[in-house]
């Protein structure tokens, strides 16, 4: 808390401890699946400073399942739903913050009802559609019922309310196009949102789980979670090195992200949750 | 030079991103209430009009009745935790305290973690006789218990495991509120002679309200849809002690294919999400603003 309170040392230092504590027993899981995964099998439950390092354990893994093609897709997929997102929830904004029109209230309502009933819920019948369409079992499937984003046109209105309408009136008169002027001056205005957006998409749609697994059926869609599951429960029994292996390394490219650019995701975090 | 009206501009700018809330939002829920009513069409019979059966099936149905409770208790148990840690965890990280950087670090890891890597490494942890837990509780010499294999703790430790991934995430939203409390208030209750308790109970946590109401909400959320380490860790066992409502819709709808039924179970699901929907308007809205 604050500096502005007096407080005895002794129990300043207990606090410090009990923060310490907690952060000590957040890391344990996640530390002792590191361990598991940089030694050799003999040392995975047995704790010997001098314990060699390997990286076999990943060499296994990524040969024992086609883990390269699950990358590729989970990067296809992430960049798809993304690029999808970004462009459908800047016009739906844009029209939502600086038009007036009929009906608009009711829209926004319609829009808002997404982030309680999320696809992710609708399966049953979001399934039946793909079926319908045609689309089982492809990466698309994956992303569509993603591509209108509730979340994403809420934060992006919010955003481009905030543009002085001085701007946007001096560009109408110049004789600029609606979408010339949600180019030249919305948009880059929302830059930090924009990014602030991507970081949380990406982290979820990187980790989304149970719609890729219920649409997808091959190697050729599979993204990284289903792929991960797949090869966790069916081919390896209990070799946890390789296990362990396996999921540090899916969720290694986060992981990093996070670590290198720890301020920005924080802040990203934050500034999505911020109305 | 020749313009659109405005609100022809306005529905274009909408079109594509209605029609899409249409396809897989809306039009789903929809359909999922015509398909409560239907039977799951056979081979040799079609889908016809069955009224409540599928209901009348859920009601005489335990599975679904302990998924029901499963559900509630995983919320229960869930929710309040997570929230309090999430306001000790943000106190700490925004005060001067020690290695401030690392904490945050620690705490807010496994958000970016996937669900399924989360479950797979606390699927170790949990292991009899080689996880760190067992491990552990061996030193200290007590009985080995297979934490996920028993009907009485497999809940708690999914509950557990949610805490873990959850607590960290709510604490991004406290830290942006706390940022925005000014400093001169702690300064004023210090002058009046408030302990940091006193503080704490009457000032800073009232403050916080609108962001614990926010927080409630997506907590709510996210315990109807949070299910993919039961896929990894227990599978909804033993005897359906881990299975949650949206798991079990799994299992309905893809692994016995029994879409009527499946579509009478997200009807629950979609009432449960309601009623956070009308605590939402009915609480939130009157104490934030959106404009």
């Amino acid at each position: 808390m604050s500096t502005a309170f007096r407080v005895a040392p002794a129990s300043r230092a207990l606090e410090t401890a009990g923060a310490w504590l907690l952060a000590l027993l957040w890391v344990l899981p996640l530390a002792y699946a590191v361990w598991t995964a940089f030694h050799p099998a003999a040392y995975s439950t047995r704790f010997e400073l001098g314990a060699p390092l390997t990286l076999q354990n990943f060499v296994n893994a990524w040969n024992a399942a086609p883990f390269a093609r699950y990358f590729l897709n989970t990067t296809l997929l992430v960049a798809m739903v993304l690029a999808a997102q970004l462009v459908l929830g800047t016009l739906a904004a844009y029209a939502l913050a600086r038009f007036e029109f009929r009906g608009r209230e009711l829209v926004f309502a319609l829009v808002l009802l997404q982030l309680m009933v999320m696809p992710d819920v609708l399966i049953v019948e979001n399934y039946r559609t793909m079926n319908a369409l045609g689309l089982r079992d492809t990466i698309l499937a994956i992303g569509l019922p993603y591509f209108a984003s509730a979340f994403g046109i809420f934060l992006l209105r919010q955003t481009f309310k905030t543009v002085p309408r001085e701007l946007d009136d001096a560009a109408r008169v110049e004789g600029a196009s609606a979408l010339q002027i949600l180019l030249k001056v919305y948009v880059p205005l929302a830059r930090p949102v924009y990014l602030a957006y991507a970081l949380v998409s990406v982290s979820y749609h990187w980790n989304n789980f149970l719609w890729p697994l219920i649409i997808t059926n091959s190697v050729e869609t599979r993204p990284l979670t289903v792929g991960l599951q797949v090869f966790s429960s069916t081919d390896q029994g209990v070799d946890w090195s390789i296990i362990t292996a396996a999921t540090l390394m899916t969720s290694a490219p986060l992981l990093i992200g996070f670590l290198l650019f720890q301020r920005q995701f924080v802040q990203s975090f934050m500034r999505a949750g911020i109305r | 030079m020749f313009r659109l009206p405005d609100r022809v501009t306005a529905w274009l700018l909408l079109l594509p991103a209605l029609v899409l809330l249409a396809a897989f939002t809306h039009w789903p829920a929809v359909a999922t209430l015509f398909h409560s009513v239907m039977s799951t069409p056979k081979k040799n019979r079609p889908s016809r009009f069955a009224g409540l059966d599928n209901f009348r099936e859920m009601v005489a149905d335990e599975v679904f009745w302990r998924a029901l409770w499963n559900n509630i208790a995983f919320a229960v148990g869930t929710i309040p935790l997570s929230i309090g840690l999430a306001i000790v965890m943000a106190l700490w990280v925004n005060s001067r305290i020690q290695g401030r950087g690392f904490l945050r670090l620690a705490y807010f890891t496994p958000t970016v973690l996937p669900m399924i890597a989360v479950a797979n490494i606390w699927l170790f942890f949990y292991t009899p006789q080689y996880g760190l837990l067992e491990q552990i509780t061996q030193s200290l010499g007590l009985p080995s218990h297979n934490w996920l294999g028993d009907k009485s703790t497999v809940l708690g430790a999914l509950i557990i495991v949610a805490i873990w991934k959850e607590a960290g995430f709510f604490m991004i939203f406290y830290l942006a509120a706390l940022q925005q409390v000014s400093p001169s208030l702690a300064e004023a209750a210090a002058l009046e002679g408030a302990s940091r308790w006193q503080y704490f109970r009457r000032v800073l946590f009232p403050l916080l309200m609108p962001t614990t109401l926010f927080v409630l909400i997506n907590a709510l959320i996210n315990s109807v849809r949070m299910v993919d380490h039961i896929f990894v860790m227990t599978r909804g066992g033993p005897d359906s002690a881990s299975t949650l409502l949206l798991y079990y819709i799994y299992q309905v709808g893809f692994s016995f294919w029994d879409s009527g039924y499946a579509a009478a179970l997200t009807v629950v699901v979609l009432v449960a999400l309601g009623l956070v929907a009308v605590l939402q308007f009915g609480f939130l809205e009157r104490r934030t603003h959106y404009q």
